[in-house]
């Protein structure tokens, strides 16, 4: 039998703030975390804006000499991790370990590992790389120091497809809960993307904005990097009420879908595939939807792909559903963008608020939906989703019901 | 008027070499469109067009950039631009001196 499953914790590292607090007062006031950079290599570019971490001080977290084995990105997946597993109180006895999955998403892993690595070697310098390169740089990097810092025996494993990593991650760990396969997941993405080599490869690619990020808005420019990490507590929705623990929200729907169609260029009706089933698996009916939050990057081809997207699979509803992109906030963290967003669906949900799309101008007539920007939109929500669109054509779409449905 | 063929054939060159196209299918009446370049096509060959004649195509500029009619003009100017940016900078040198 299948089982209804709770998200009881979140823990957050991004731009706009260390903890999953902070960083949900600075979405819920559309406080953007987009600056100029300041790194040297970052000025001899093209594009000198993104959302970095500036506040996340690893020394908080971790002993040097633990640091030191980890690239920022696995940094950031046991940062929020920890304050995750706080947040939920689970109470990880010898058999609930075992029976505790880790999942969790990036796209690169540690390149900043691999970027140092090959400075040596490219540069003119020793020509030798650093034993930690690779255990540093593999992109199951955070979720295997997760399990070894919480002694968590159960599934495990890493997740890469691009900027839908750690949406497709949650929605594996919450299919293996539901599924009763485990006790609880811990399940989210990390990335930190903000190194030299790394930028140049996305400068080239042409996407990026110099200004800032206005998702759905005419005068958009592209997407801004941005980096950190969020993970989500799941486990049954009945050992949650027996805790008594709070319930911030029910994860009740998965779907995915692949478009079949283009490296870069994103497909409409790809994307309307992986909505309509995680509408179906949740059991929800397009007009359940309150809110949609978006991938919404800010570039020319994925928002008016996005705005095509939920006219094919919500119908009407598509154009008059509130619709918010929280990139405009914490930029694009690539594998943990579907993380943070599945937290800042959780808490407009728990709170009934719709944080609101920063830096917005005038709606691209391009893009049919409903944008909510300026100012939150508050009022109760019933159900949202949280949309993760990826380079390659990999698609993946959570639903969400507000606690206060069930 | 033999310069600007000169260019448009340096042009053709690159468009075939960065779309592994066989030499003559790209003709100077050749558009994107007839030849089935996409976005990322675009992007490979305006780097492949950047290292060749060292400029910079500025974002807002690479998408008017859709037939060799309008790279040549495109790569024309931008060459033009920094000839003269060049002999600017050589001016305000000297002026400084």
């Amino acid at each position: 039998m299948k089982r209804r499953v709770a998200v009881t914790g979140a823990g957050v590292v991004c731009a706009a703030g260390s903890t999953a607090e902070e960083t949900w007062a600075a979405l819920r006031a559309g406080r953007t975390a987009i600056r100029e950079l300041d790194e040297p290599w970052a000025r001899a570019g093209k594009y000198h804006v993104a959302a970095a971490a500036r506040s996340f001080d690893p020394s908080q977290y971790f002993e040097a000499k633990e640091a030191a084995l980890m690239d920022r990105f696995a940094q950031f997946a046991l940062a929020a991790c920890g304050e995750a597993l706080r947040n939920s109180g689970l109470p990880l006895s010898d058999e609930l370990k075992a029976r505790t999955a880790v999942v969790m998403g990036s796209s690169g892993g540690g390149q900043g590992a691999i970027d140092a690595g090959f400075v040596e070697l490219y540069g003119t310098r020793s020509g030798r790389v650093h034993p930690l390169t690779i255990p540093k740089t593999m992109t199951n990097a955070g979720t295997s120091h997760i399990t070894m810092k919480y002694g968590l025996t159960g599934p495990a494993w890493a997740v890469s497809t691009a900027c839908a990593s750690s949406t497709h991650a949650i929605g594996q760990a919450f299919w293996m809960v539901r599924d009763g396969v485990v006790g609880a997941a811990l399940a989210g993405g990390s990335e930190a993307p903000l190194n030299p080599g790394f930028w140049r490869a996305w400068e080239a690619m042409r996407v990026m904005a110099n200004d800032t990020c206005r998702p759905f808005s005419r005068d958009r420019k592209g997407m801004v990097l941005g980096e950190g990490g969020a993970v989500l507590v799941l486990e049954p929705l009945e050992s949650a009420i027996e805790r008594g623990v709070p319930i911030l929200a029910e994860i009740c729907g998965f779907g995915m879908s692949a478009d079949a169609h283009h490296l870069t260029q994103p497909s409409p009706s790809g994307a309307a595939a992986a909505i309509r089933m995680a509408l179906n698996d949740a059991g929800l009916n397009p007009g359940d939807i309150d809110y949609v939050n978006a991938h919404g990057t800010g570039t020319q081809a994925n928002d008016v792909a996005e705005a095509k997207a939920l006219s094919l699979a919500l119908g009407e509803h598509g154009r008059r559903v509130p619709v918010s992109s929280t990139k405009s906030v914490h930029g694009h963290a690539l594998g943990a963008a579907g993380a943070l967003e599945a937290f800042a669906t959780v808490m407009a949900l728990l709170e009934g608020v719709v944080p609101p799309t920063a830096n917005f101008t005038e709606l691209d007539p391009e893009c049919d939906v409903n944008v909510i920007a300026g100012n939150a939109l508050e009022g109760p929500l019933r159900a949202a989703l949280s949309n993760s669109f990826a380079f390659g054509g990999l698609n993946a779409v959570l639903a969400f019901r507000a606690p206060s449905a069930l | 008027m033999e310069q600007d063929e000169q260019l448009r054939s340096r042009v053709i060159a690159i468009i075939e070499q960065s779309m592994k196209m066989e030499p003559g299918r790209v003709q100077p009446a050749s558009t994107f469109e007839e030849l089935a370049i996409d976005s990322l096509d675009g992007i490979n060959i305006a780097f492949a067009l950047e290292s060749e004649f060292k400029i910079d195509i500025p974002d807002d500029v690479l998408p008017k950039m859709r037939s060799v009619a309008d790279i040549t003009t495109g790569i024309a100017s931008l060459l033009a631009a920094k000839a003269n940016g060049a002999s600017k900078t050589q001016t305000a040198e000297r002026g400084e001196a």
